[in-house]
């Protein structure tokens, strides 16, 4: 139980700091938040080449998945996976298999809530 | 008053810097998500679930509550004030899915909907998945002299 208090701290820590550098990222760039996006999966699948993601993941738990960051950390792992298990071509499938979940709910409510909602006139 | 003392108290009362209030309010969003994401993990694991599986399904999870909010509209309103706290998250993808889907539905469900859907969601995933690729390429050359 102490574990399981420990790492959801350390992962509101962690997921409150990746949260951060991206605000002031916002705040004092001209950096639209796709861009943020952009970066924080780039720069998630990095620190799963450099092995830096897992051994973050083991610290922080929620703290490194939950962020954009996690998504690109879990592509490289499954590209990594991919290529140990069917060799070279896993370079191509291993990315779509580790990310395909996300994708295919984002995908699906995405879908089903403009079936429901209707957008409201937006404020530019 | 002292014109020290009137200084300091001005200092003391005045509004904290943008920057300062927006960051703290991400910090508190953004951790606040991945705190109860962690323990929305253990309980998945608890049920049953695979720590694998367990992983997965949190993130399942959250993309249905922001796609859930953004339809209701709430998410706008949470995210005007989190910023980054809500972006970064996986809510944020979700909605940056789910936001232009909503939008567009008056253009149609293939040329409006099916076409704009990934808007913002598709260069987050061209991107992540040339990065892999460039990664796959290194790790398999490698891979073949060792």
């Amino acid at each position: 139980m102490a574990d399981m208090w420990l790492t959801s701290l350390f992962a509101f820590l962690v997921g409150g700091l990746f949260c951060v550098i991206a605000q002031i990222l916002i705040d004092l760039t001209a950096l639209t938040p796709a861009r943020i996006l952009v970066m924080y999966v780039v720069l998630g699948v990095l620190l799963g080449a450099l092995g830096l993601y897992e051994p973050l993941y083991d610290f922080a738990g929620c703290g490194a998945s939950v962020p954009l960051v996690g998504f690109g950390g879990n592509i490289a792992k499954g590209i990594r996976e991919a290529i140990d298990r069917d060799g070279a071509i896993g370079i191509l499938t291993g990315g779509f298999t580790a990310a395909s979940a996300g994708c295919a709910s984002a995908l699906i409510f995405g879908y089903l809530s403009s079936l429901i909602f209707s957008g409201k006139p937006k404020k530019l | 008053m002292d014109k020290e003392i009137y200084k300091e108290t001005v200092a003391k009362r005045a509004p904290k810097s943008p920057l300062f209030i927006d960051c703290l309010k991400a910090f508190l969003f953004g951790g606040a998500i991945c705190f109860l994401s962690q323990w929305l993990f253990f309980l998945y694991v608890f049920l049953g679930a695979e720590e694998k599986s367990a992983g997965t399904l949190v993130t399942v999870t959250l993309i249905f509550l922001a796609a859930l909010l953004t339809g209701l509209g709430l998410f706008d309103r949470i995210a005007r004030h989190a910023g980054a706290g809500t972006l970064v998250p996986v809510t944020g993808f979700a909605n940056s899915v789910v936001s232009p889907a909503i939008d567009t539905k008056s253009e149609g469900l293939v040329i409006g909907v099916g076409s704009k859907i990934f808007t913002i969601a598709g260069p987050v995933i061209l991107f992540a998945i040339l990065s892999g690729a460039i990664y796959g390429v290194i790790y398999y050359i490698v891979t073949l002299f060792s």
